[in-house]
């Protein structure tokens, strides 16, 4: 099949792979970086490319709700956010994955006031990490607009909401070549969202979201958890018939040049591929450096990850938001509590970088890369959580 | 007889029940005070139709004809709202 290449930005791309869809619903609230995302997509609705509904909310409290009432309808429902306005969304969040409402997000990854930033880093998709809701970090244009797609078919298989994400300003702004898939290919791949229960069937009406007291509420969360235990091979099986039918394959957890690597970055979003530079560079002087970029981040996808991270002796776990817990960042806190009760235990070193859009270069990388190569030298790792970048350290 | 809880292996998915179970529940129960309907002095205006919260005034044919205690909570909004001049509502202690 010839595919059509075209420039686009993160923002663009997401918005035409909304296009091509072409949802049932859209309800949304503009916030920066976000806002071109559901602006270009408005504008395919005034020029008749769609045939969606569109709802302009006056919050994003109120543009998740309409997503929610929307799609317990039956409708095929998506909408897009960042930041302060995942926040706002937080508590619909949480009802949304309860009702197993198969509604998608474009999140476009910025970080959280106070202070007050517009900027890349994770800490608004990761304080949303336990609401339920499946969570792909993706790493350039071409994988945020494919893995919007697939989003649709995961979500609607899982009966669980999804979130994709992308780097603000690093991808939502930079144009890169992106090939699209045909339009009336991605409605195909789709097919129609089936659905159970209805709202809208007076026929076989039904009570929704309930009183749940201390008799059922727990049986309910059981069967939610049930739900995340089985998702990840439904991504695997969405993404291998992606692959098959459009040629981009993708996998749940990346491995680049694993193999033989003694040392590993294992980072999410766009700085796995800026590692993945480093990693050509430094392998041409010789040096056995690899790199795991953790596509999905909820469910948290165990085994694949510690098949990954037991692979090197010594690990730098990259986190762009720090949990204020004492204890590092997110990812590392999985990767370490994933080692308890494995017999083979890589050394670990957390790098919490790039809060607040800080940039991170291919130096300071390759520098990461040399303080592995040192750890695994001695066996020692100096200092188990550090703040990679900020002055003062 | 009690119902047999169900296991979470066994609910619909999504909290999605049958329509209309609030039908099964006799809010009545929460009584403390109970309108008493005097069909002499009531005038079938429907203003205590109207403003009750629960729908337990029970009317037949444009008439009104009592109070449906398995809902009426005993709020007194009925009584409060039918007109001074008529006053064919009034609340009495529940008694049981």
């Amino acid at each position: 099949m010839k595919n059509l290449v075209v420039a686009r930005t993160g923002n663009e791309a997401m918005a035409e792979a909304m296009r091509q869809i072409n949802p049932d619903v859209v309800a949304a609230y503009p916030i920066t970086p976000a806002t071109e995302v559901v602006q270009l997509f408005a504008s395919f609705v005034a020029d008749g490319l769609v045939t969606t509904e569109f709802v302009p909310a006056e919050s994003e409290h109120s543009a998740l709700s309409a997503c929610v009432g929307a799609s317990a309808s039956g409708a095929r429902v998506m909408t897009s956010t960042s930041s302060q306005g995942l926040a706002l969304m937080h508590e619909i969040l949480f009802i949304t994955a309860g009702l197993r409402l198969p509604i998608v997000i474009c999140l476009v990854n910025r970080s959280l006031s106070s202070p007050i930033n517009i900027h890349c880093d994770h800490s608004d998709s990761l304080a949303s990490r336990d609401s339920g809701w499946l969570q792909i970090f993706t790493e350039n244009t071409q994988e945020a607009y494919d893995t919007t797609i697939m989003a649709v078919k995961i979500a609607e298989e899982a009966l669980l909401p999804a979130m994709v994400t992308t780097d603000g300003f690093i991808i939502s702004h930079s144009m890169e070549r992106v090939e699209l898939v045909d339009d009336k290919e991605v409605p195909n791949w789709l097919g129609e969202r089936k659905v159970k229960y209805s709202l809208l069937d007076l026929d076989n009406p039904i009570t929704l979201g309930a009183l749940d007291l201390q008799d059922y509420y727990f049986e309910h969360k059981r069967s939610e958890i049930e739900a995340m235990d089985h998702v990840l091979p439904i991504i695997d099986k969405v993404q291998k018939d992606f692959g098959e039918k459009f040629g981009r394959h993708y996998s749940i957890v990346d491995e680049y040049r694993m193999d033989d690597a003694e040392v590993a970055v294992l980072a999410m979003g766009s700085t796995g591929g800026t590692a993945k530079v480093v990693v050509e560079r430094m392998r041409e002087n010789g040096k056995k450096v690899g790199l795991i970029r953790c596509r999905v981040y909820r469910p948290f996808p165990k085994e694949a990850v510690l098949k990954a991270i037991t692979k090197s002796k010594v690990i730098a776990v990259m986190d762009r938001a720090d949990t204020l817990s004492t204890m590092g960042g997110h990812l590392y806190n999985d990767c370490r509590s994933l080692l308890y009760e494995s017999n083979v235990k890589p050394l670990l070193k957390n790098y919490v970088y790039g809060l607040g859009g800080r940039d991170i270069s291919i130096e300071e990388i390759e520098g990461i890369y040399e303080d592995l190569l040192a750890i695994k030298k001695t066996g020692k790792v100096d200092k188990d959580i550090v703040y990679f970048g900020v002055r003062g350290e | 007889m009690k119902k047999e809880k169900k296991g979470w292996r066994e609910m619909p998915i999504g909290l999605v029940l049958e329509a209309g179970t609030s039908k099964e529940f006799e809010t009545g129960d929460w009584r403390s005070d109970k309108p008493i309907w005097d069909a002499k002095k009531c005038t079938h205006c429907m203003i205590c139709w109207i403003y009750c919260p629960d729908t337990a005034i029970l009317v037949k044919d444009g008439k009104i004809q009592g109070i449906d205690y398995h809902y009426c909570k005993g709020c007194g909004i009925c009584a409060e709202e039918c007109p001074p001049k008529i006053k064919a509502i009034s609340m009495v202690r529940e008694e049981k």
